[in-house]
C-alpha cells in the first residue's frame, strides 16, 4: 500500500549562482510493509533526496505526496506523526538515560509538558526491547558505546509510532553482528509493523540481503528504481561507479577490481567453495580467470588443490599454499 | 535516580530556608536573635532602627536575592540549552551590558545635564530603571532581528558577543566625558547590589520576573527535544526557529528586569545551571529547570551572607563575590570534561 509519492520530483538547491539540480523527474514511491534501500556513490544525491523527502529541504519542481496529501501543506505536528528519521547527527544527550531519549519519540503524541501515560510508558518500552536496547533503560547515554546509541535513536524512533521511517547510515557505527541484527530488525518492523522503511546506506551487500527494492543513484546522477535482483540481474549495479575497472559479479554478489592483468589461470570444477575462493585470491592479485591459460587449477577440496602447470603436477594443501605458489612461479615467469 | 532527586530537591528545599532565616538574622549591623524574632513576630523591638533594618532592609534584600537568584539562573539554562553551549549565559548576549549602557547613558550623559522629567531628576532612581530596560530591551531587539536572518545558532551567539563589544565600548565612551561623580556613581551601580529595592518596589520586580518564570516553565517539553539537535526536534514537530526566539525573549525579559533593579550580576546564569547538572546528573529539564531555580536562589543568598562578612566595615559588592564562587566551579568543569556525562 503505497504511502509515499513523488509527482516529477526534481531537487536540488537554489544559490546565487542559479539553480542546481540534482536529480530530475522522479517518480517514487513507498510501500508500507518494504524495506527500500537508497544506494550510491557519495555527493551524489542521497542526501539531498533524503532532506527533500523528509521535507527538511524544498523541492526544485514537482511535489511529495504522503497518503495523498502534498507534503507542503502538512503541518510540523502531521508531518511528525508521519515520519520518523534516523541520521547521524551529533546529539547533547549524554545526560538523559536510555528511557528518556526514547521518550522523547513519544512528543508528537503527549500534551503540553510532555507527560506520559501508561500507553506512552508502555510504547517507550516495546520501543526498547524491539532494539534490544532495554537492559541499559537506566543507563546514562554517554555511557553508551556507539554502537548502543544508535540502537536508542533507533528505539526513539520506533517510539514515534510513524508509518514511515527514514534512515541514514543506520549501520555506519555498528560491529557486523550489530549491523545484522540492525537491518533485520528493520524488515521485520516494515513487515510486521507494516511501516514504509527507507534507508540510506553505504553497505551494498547488506542492501542487496535485506532492500525489498532498491534506489539507486548512479555515477551520471540518474535514479534508477527497481526490486532489488531484478536491479542486480539487469547489470545496472555496475553503473555505481565511474570506473571501467570494477564490475558487479552476479554470481558472488559482491563488487571487485577487474584484472588488467598479463597473467591468467584456469579453475576447473571441483568443490565449488574451494573453487569460488581460489578464484577470489587470484582476482586480488590480478590474475584473471581464463579457460585458455595454460595453467589449470582443480580444487578437489580446501586442504586439496591441484595445479597443473607445464606438464607438472603440484599438490598444495591450502589456498594460501596455492597463491604463493603461482605467485611466485609468475614472478620467476617475468625475471626469465 | 527518582529516589535520588527527590533527596536533592529536599536538601536544596532545606539549605535555601537556613539561608533565608540566616539572612534574616545576620547582617551588617549586629542585632540579637531574639529581638529579631520579635521584629518579625509583628511586635517592636526596644531599637526603631532594628524594625526598619529588618523589615525594610533585610526582607526586600532576600526577596530581591531571590528572584534574582531564580532568574539570572533561569535565563542561563534556557540560553545554555537554546545555543546548545554551556558556556552561554545572560552576560554573554550583551543584554546586561545594554542595560549598563542604558544606564550609563542616563547617569553620566541626560542626568549629568541636570533638569527632571515627570517631577523625576533624569539620574535618580526611576530614570536609573528606566534606562537599564530601554538598553536591554534595544540590544534584546536587536538579536531578535538577527534570529530572524540567522539560521546557525552558533553565528547568532556569535553577534550577541560582538553587540556587547559595542555597547561596551560606548559605556567606556560615555566614561571617559562624564564626570568624576559620574563615574564613581556608575561604578558603584556596576558592583551590583541586591539591597537597591524597596518593599513598595517589589511588586514591580516580581510582576516581570514571576510571569516570565512560569512561560519559561511551560517550555520544559521544547526544551528537552532541542537538546537532540535542531533536525531532529523540527522532526518531534518542534518550530525551532520560534522556540529559539521565545527563549531568547524570555532570558532577555528575565536579564532585563534583574539588570534594571540590581545592577549588572555576573556568572551566576553561567555557573548555576551546570551546578544544577552536577547534582542531578541530567539534562532532563522537567527536573533541571526547578533545580535550577532552587539552586539560583540558594546561591545569591550565600553570596548576600559571604558579603555582609565584614559587618561594620561595610558591604561587599555582589559582583565581587559571584566570581569567587562561579570560577571554581568552572574549573572543575572544564578539568574534569571528560567524565561528565552532560558533556558527552
Amino acid at each position: 500500500m503505497t504511502i509515499l509519492r513523488t509527482h516529477n520530483l526534481t531537487i536540488g538547491y537554489n544559490s546565487k549562482e542559479g539553480r542546481t539540480e540534482v536529480l530530475k523527474g522522479l517518480n517514487l514511491s513507498l510501500n508500507r510493509g518494504e524495506v527500500v534501500c537508497l544506494i550510491g556513490a557519495n555527493g551524489k544525491g542521497k542526501s539531498t533526496l533524503l532532506r527533500t523527502l523528509a521535507g527538511t529541504q524544498p523541492s526544485l519542481e514537482g511535489s511529495v505526496d504522503i497518503e495523498g496529501k502534498p507534503l507542503s501543506i502538512l503541518s510540523k505536528k502531521d508531518l511528525a506523526l508521519m515520519l520518523s528519521i534516523v541520521y547521524t547527527d551529533r546529539t547533547s544527550t549524554g545526560a538523559l538515560t536510555v528511557e528518556e531519549l526514547t521518550a522523547l519519540g513519544r512528543q508528537p503524541h503527549t500534551g503540553f509538558f510532555g507527560h506520559l501515560s501508561k500507553v506512552d510508558r508502555d510504547v517507550v518500552e516495546a520501543s526498547m526491547r524491539a532494539t534490544g536496547i532495554l537492559y541499559k533503560r537506566n543507563s546514562l547515554c554517554a555511557q553508551l558505546s556507539d554502537g548502543e546509541r544508535q540502537k536508542a535513536m533507533i528505539a526513539k524512533a520506533l517510539a514515534q509510532e510513524t508509518p514511515i521511517i527514514f534512515l541514514d547510515e543506520p549501520t555506519a557505527f555498528l560491529d557486523v553482528a550489530s549491523k545484522i541484527d540492525t537491518m533485520q530488525l528493520l524488515h521485520d518492523l516494515a513487515v510486521e509493523q507494516n511501516k514504509a522503511v527507507l534507508l540510506s546506506t553505504h553497505d551494498i551487500s547488506q542492501a542487496l540481503m535485506l532492500a525489498d527494492r532498491l534506489w539507486l543513484i548512479d555515477a551520471g546522477q540518474h535514479l534508477e528504481a527497481a526490486p532489488t535482483e531484478d536491479l542486480i540481474l539487469s547489470g545496472k549495479l555496475d553503473l555505481l561507479f565511474n570506473s571501467q575497472e570494477i564490475r558487479f559479479d552476479i554470481h558472488s554478489g559482491s563488487f571487485s577490481r577487474q584484472c588488467v592483468g598479463e597473467h591468467s589461470v584456469d579453475i576447473v570444477e571441483g568443490d565449488a567453495s574451494t573453487a569460488h575462493w581460489c578464484a577470489n585470491a587470484m582476482k586480488r592479485n590480478g590474475i584473471a580467470i581464463d579457460k585458455k591459460s595454460t595453467i589449470t587449477i582443480k580444487p578437489i577440496a580446501p586442504n586439496n588443490i591441484i595445479i597443473y602447470i607445464n606438464g607438472k603436477m603440484k599438490k598444495t594443501e591450502s589456498v594460501g599454499e596455492l597463491t604463493h605458489f603461482i605467485l611466485r612461479y609468475f614472478k620467476e615467469y617475468e625475471t626469465k | 535516580m527518582r529516589k535520588r532527586h527527590a533527596i536533592i530537591f529536599a536538601l536544596c528545599g532545606v539549605v535555601l530556608a537556613v539561608l533565608i532565616v540566616a539572612n534574616l538574622f545576620i547582617g551588617s549591623v549586629d542585632i540579637p536573635a531574639s529581638e529579631v524574632m520579635r521584629i518579625l513576630g509583628g511586635n517592636g523591638s526596644s531599637n526603631e532602627a532594628w524594625d526598619y533594618i529588618i523589615l525594610e532592609t533585610r526582607v526586600p534584600m532576600i526577596a530581591t536575592a531571590l528572584l534574582a537568584g531564580a532568574a539570572l539562573s533561569l535565563a542561563g539554562l534556557l540560553l545554555q540549552t537554546a545555543f546548545n553551549n554551556p558556556l552561554a549565559g545572560p552576560s554573554i548576549l550583551g543584554v546586561s551590558t545594554g542595560a549598563s549602557l542604558g544606564v550609563a547613558v542616563v547617569m553620566l550623559w541626560l542626568g549629568a545635564a541636570g533638569g527632571t522629567l515627570f517631577g523625576q531628576t533624569v539620574g535618580g532612581y526611576l530614570g536609573v530603571l528606566a534606562g537599564a530596560f530601554v538598553g536591554a530591551l534595544t540590544v534584546l531587539g536587536t538579536l531578535l532581528l538577527f534570529s530572524f536572518v540567522v539560521e546557525s545558532t552558533t553565528m547568532l551567539l556569535i553577534v550577541g558577543i560582538l553587540t556587547g563589544y559595542i555597547t561596551s565600548s560606548l559605556i567606556s565612551l560615555l566614561n571617559f566625558f562624564s564626570t568624576q561623580e559620574g563615574v564613581h556613581s556608575y561604578v558603584i551601580w556596576g558592583l551590583g547590589s541586591f539591597n537597591g529595592v524597596t518593599l513598595e518596589q517589589l511588586p514591580y520586580i516580581s510582576l516581570v520576573v514571576i510571569p516570565a518564570i512560569l512561560w519559561a516553565a511551560l517550555m520544559v517539553k521544547p526544551l528537552n527535544a532541542l537538546l537532540l539537535g535542531a533536525r531532529y526536534a523540527a522532526n518531534l514537530g518542534i518550530n525551532v526557529k520560534s522556540t529559539r526566539n521565545k527563549l531568547l525573549l524570555i532570558s532577555g525579559i528575565l536579564t532585563a528586569s534583574v539588570t534594571a533593579f540590581c545592577g549588572p550580576i555576573g556568572f551566576l546564569g553561567l555557573v548555576v545551571p551546570h551546578i544544577a547538572r552536577l547534582l542531578l546528573r541530567t539534562s532532563n529539564h522537567n527536573t533541571l529547570l526547578p533545580l535550577t531555580i532552587l539552586c539560583g536562589c540558594c546561591t545569591s543568598l550565600v553570596c548576600t551572607l559571604i558579603s555582609v562578612m565584614p559587618q561594620e566595615n561595610g558591604v561587599l559588592p555582589i559582583n565581587a563575590i559571584t566570581p569567587i564562587i562561579g570560577v571554581p566551579i568552572i574549573i572543575y568543569i572544564i578539568v574534569n570534561r571528560r567524565k561528565i556525562e552532560y558533556f558527552n
